[in-house]
């Protein structure tokens, strides 16, 4: 008996289908980054704040860092599955990027916060602003100025390590090509197409960020 | 707690097979630094030219590394190649792969060096009738290398994790050895547990290495 | 001696050398001053090929500086430069630096360049100094460590490009010592300075450099005492407040 497939070649209906996959990489990007970034602005103020913060943070920090991604969403994945808790597989990936997110971007607001020179901070005070005025008006402003560009690079750096979602089952851009390509062996065209929508995603944003970088120097 | 008893010894059992994969991290980890060094190296000097046919090039190669995911790298390498009729191991892909991307991060950590590094080491270094090449290797380099250190251990230990993704063309580097370990007592925690631990301590060992380098060698 | 004749240069499209001649004759000590924008420095760094000409020739003991087939780095050893900022190479000590050019161009080997370079550490006056970083070092004494540098390598001519002018007041006299001994052991020697007094004291002839060209050039006697050109003396009751 002969098994017939039915036409294995590309079809429109699969560019909606990698349509899908892009739109789930972005909405993870976004989610994760969003996340993440709050994560990121609490944790960083904190470890800038108080030594003992950043010394009982940084084991997480440490480990976040050392691990491969790959392996932190496999382990994650395989814990949750026999502590038998169910859960979404996009809040999986959503958890484990944010916290990736968190940790670089924690790191990235230490060090814009610590780059506010003291002369700015204690003019400030001596002018008789409290402490968290001089926070919120001095601060954190000149921090984002100098973390902006930065932030932006960890940004796209996430929507780059989405493509790695595919291995606990979140379908996005990568892995719908992948499955295209399995189908029907369009290999290059469809490979190329994943390259160029990364490419297309963060190049233009991170010239445009340079940009910005060079306007915002004070 | 969780009804689920931990079976760590099987972990234990297949010990051996996880350090042979780690150890064709290490294998990499290097192999692709090295390559990444030298290749980067030329690129940034390249870019430093500002313009031609090298510059430009150089540029590409940058843009592309560092704007796409490793992931893709890889895959272009094993998959797309194999498409055109190419056959490369998974192997010489993640290696060929991981060198480009290496390349393209570094060509950056160096050429922000480069502009550290004044143009008045290099004209006082040919006035004393070194040449170009001697130049780069006695006074450029070594300042650069300096200037550069952190960033370039940290580029380091990226591409050793890097590494895993290895994991998805069937290379069975550490998590690829860890995968088919646990594939057949589907122990999946534990080993990748174990696995974590491994690549932790070889990036605290990395790490630990550099620092011990830093401070014997290039004091400054 | 190094013979300079109609050169010109180019920045761009900026005119900085509009015709230099100039000749500098063994043995003596030449101070080039001028204005900020004059082309002194430039005119220093065509001399040793750092920066190309775009007219005129440039020669030393006869050989064409800048004809493509000379030999840069055999010419080079014969000229020896300082420059303003001492360029020391941060990550070798001093004795390190001295030794580098002598190991590497004139092919000797680590012991002999070690002690070559240990005596003329010792000659500037740096001998307690040779396993010094040039960060632990004074701004004079990094400037003397250049000097030394280019001593190693046993020039026929030494060029100085204002190596005085990016230190403080109290460092300047050693580094001018220095230099008054070399000449003393009869060193040629092309001093771009803004110190006139220097020129006065130490020089043996003073060519005024004015927009691109030698406005004027002569004894010490007859550049300083009894300048012909408007320029020049414009230029010497500026630096005389």
């Amino acid at each position: 008996m002969q098994f017939v497939l039915s036409d294995p070649g590309l079809h429109w209906r699969d560019g909606w289908f990698l349509l899908q996959g892009a739109g789930h990489t972005l909405w993870v990007t976004l989610v994760a980054g969003l996340l993440g970034t709050l994560l990121g602005v609490v944790l960083g103020w904190l470890r800038f704040s108080s030594v003992l913060l950043r010394i009982i943070t940084a084991p997480y920090i440490d480990v976040v860092r050392s691990v491969p991604l790959i392996i932190q969403l496999v382990l994650a994945n395989s814990f949750l599955a026999l502590a038998g808790v169910g859960f979404d597989t996009f809040w999986l990936c959503v958890a484990v990027l944010s916290s990736s997110m968190a940790v670089v971007t924690a790191e990235v607001v230490r060090a814009g916060l610590a780059s506010v020179p003291q002369t700015f901070r204690r003019s400030a005070r001596s002018l008789g602003l409290s402490a968290r005025q001089e926070f919120f008006h001095i601060s954190a402003p000149l921090a984002v100025r100098t973390s902006f560009a930065a932030w932006v690079g960890l940004l796209l750096g996430l929507a780059k390590d989405s493509a790695l979602v595919s291995v606990v089952g979140y379908v996005e851009y990568m892995k719908s090509s992948q499955i295209l390509i399995t189908r029907t062996h369009e290999t290059l065209p469809l490979l190329v197409g994943v390259g160029v929508f990364y490419f297309v995603i963060c190049y233009p944003v991170s010239r445009y960020s340079a940009r910005l970088e060079r306007r915002m120097a004070l | 707690m969780f009804g689920y008893v931990f079976y760590w010894s099987l972990v234990w059992d297949a010990l051996p097979q996880l350090l042979a994969g780690a150890w064709l991290t290490l294998q990499i980890a290097v192999l692709s630094m090295l390559f990444g060094t030298v290749v980067g190296l030329a690129l940034a000097l390249y870019r430093q030219k500002g313009e031609g046919a090298g510059a430009r090039f150089a540029s590409a190669w940058v843009e592309l590394a560092r704007n796409t995911p490793v992931l893709f790298q890889i895959y272009m390498m094993y998959f797309g190649l194999g498409s055109v009729g190419i056959q490369v191991s998974s192997y010489a892909a993640v290696l060929i792969a991981l060198s480009f991307n290496n390349a393209g991060y570094l060509a950056e950590i160096f050429r922000g060096g480069l502009a550290a590094v004044h143009r008045q080491q290099l004209s006082a270094a040919r006035s004393l009738g070194l040449t170009k090449l001697q130049s780069y290797l006695h006074v450029i380099f070594p300042q650069l290398l300096r200037i550069v250190f952190y960033g370039y251990v940290t580029q380091a230990v990226w591409a050793m994790l890097n590494t895993s993704l290895g994991m998805l063309v069937g290379l069975h580097e550490l998590s690829g050895a860890a995968q088919s370990a646990q594939s057949i007592s589907f122990r999946s925690f534990e080993f990748f547990f174990v696995t974590a631990l491994i690549y932790y301590l070889i990036a605290k060992l990395m790490e630990l290495g550099a620092r011990v380098v830093f401070r014997r060698w290039l004091r400054v | 001696m190094i013979e300079i004749r109609s050169v010109r240069k180019q920045f761009g499209s900026i005119d900085i050398l509009k015709g230099i001649d100039l000749d500098v004759h063994k043995g003596e000590l030449l101070c080039l001053l001028g204005a900020s924008g004059s082309g002194k420095s430039t005119l220093l760094q065509c001399i040793n090929a750092l920066e190309p000409i775009q007219g005129g020739t440039i020669k030393v003991d006869g050989i064409d500086v800048h004809d493509r087939k000379t030999d840069l780095n055999k010419l080079r050893q014969k000229l020896g430069i300082v420059f303003q900022q001492f360029n020391a190479f941060p990550h070798l000590t001093a004795l390190e630096n001295v030794a580098l050019a002598p190991r590497l161009v004139a092919g000797k080997s680590r012991r002999e360049a070690r002690d070559l370079a240990a005596r003329h550490l010792e000659h500037v006056g740096l001998g307690g100094k040779a396993d010094l970083l040039p960060s632990r070092l004074s701004g004079g004494q990094q400037q003397r460590l250049a000097i030394a540098r280019a001593l190693a390598m046993q020039p026929s001519y030494m060029l100085f490009d204002e190596v005085t002018s990016a230190l403080d007041p109290e460092l300047v006299g050693e580094v001018l010592d220095t230099m008054r001994m070399l000449r003393q052991e009869g060193m040629t020697m092309v001093v771009v300075t803004h110190d006139i007094a220097f020129a006065r004291n130490s020089s043996d002839r003073v060519a005024f450099l004015h927009a691109g060209t030698v406005a004027e050039i002569g004894t010490v006697a007859q550049v300083l005492g009894q300048p012909t050109s408007e320029h020049t003396r414009k230029f010497l009751r500026r630096e005389h407040h």
